[in-house]
């Protein structure tokens, strides 16, 4: 369990300062922040996720940062809510994109982690 | 230094509460329904939390980071939904893989909807209690 809570405690404060310079870098509506979050981590879980079924990542590593620190880095709250944002702003084309190539990409960047995992 | 440390203590418990939920139910290839139960929960409890501290409730701004951003960001999550997608996409399990990204996505906006409704509603019904007074 204290695996998972340092690992959590830095995923949620890696999430904080990362989301907080993206934004002051992309003057956009858009949340480049949470997508590129949310899509970054999903590709490092698949990696490590490879690499654990293949016992070249230990258990204690797959609680720390596959459980802990990747779980706690990306988030989902902040994504629905980011999405009803825009949909309040009347923005319902980036909104659907959000959504879109959030899952989308989500979804290809864990399967090339796990690709690159089984090959290294 | 101060928004770090609560954003850091929220995500503590956040990330332990999303563990201890998921050792209650094993999900092994099955339809994960702990992460959808932890990512539309979360997301209501977001919207409300967020919504109601912006216009109704007095609250501290580092109680909003370790609450919101903090336990509620690190309580729900991506990359876990991602990869279970993945996984059942790779046991030929895509009905249950399309069904999960459809509930994942409708339900948790639907439910991002309804938290900021609710606190929106409250809102109002403060103000007329202030009004009274």
């Amino acid at each position: 369990m204290w695996l998972v809570a340092i690992g959590g405690m830095f995923g949620a404060v890696t999430r904080f300062f990362l989301g907080k310079w993206v934004t002051s870098k992309i003057n956009s509506s858009f949340p480049f922040g949470t997508w590129g979050i949310n899509i970054s981590g999903s590709l490092l879980l698949g990696l490590l996720a490879a690499l654990h079924v293949k016992n070249m990542a230990p258990d204690w590593m797959w609680l720390l940062v596959g459980i802990g620190f990747l779980g706690a880095f990306t988030t989902f709250s902040t994504f629905a809510y980011e999405t009803i944002q825009m949909l309040e702003r009347k923005e319902n084309r980036p909104a659907a994109i959000y959504v879109v190539t959030s899952v989308a990409f989500s979804i290809l960047f864990v399967w090339i982690g796990q690709y690159i995992g089984r090959i290294v | 230094m101060g928004n770090a440390i609560a954003v850091m203590l929220g995500g503590v418990f956040g990330a332990c509460s999303r563990y201890g939920l998921g050792l209650l139910v094993p999900t092994n290839e099955g339809f994960p329904v702990i992460t959808l139960l932890i990512n539309l929960s979360g997301s209501m409890f977001l919207a409300w939390f967020f919504t109601a501290s912006s216009q109704r409730i007095a609250i501290h701004p580092r109680l909003k980071l370790a609450i919101g951003t903090g336990f509620t960001g690190a309580f729900t999550t991506f990359s876990s939904f991602s990869l279970e997608t993945i996984t059942l996409i790779q046991h030929d399990r895509i009905f249950l893989a399309l069904l999960y990204v459809l509930l994942s996505m409708f339900g948790g906006i639907a439910c991002a909807v309804v938290g900021a409704r609710v606190a929106s509603r409250k809102e109002r019904q403060t103000e007329q209690v202030k009004g009274e007074i």
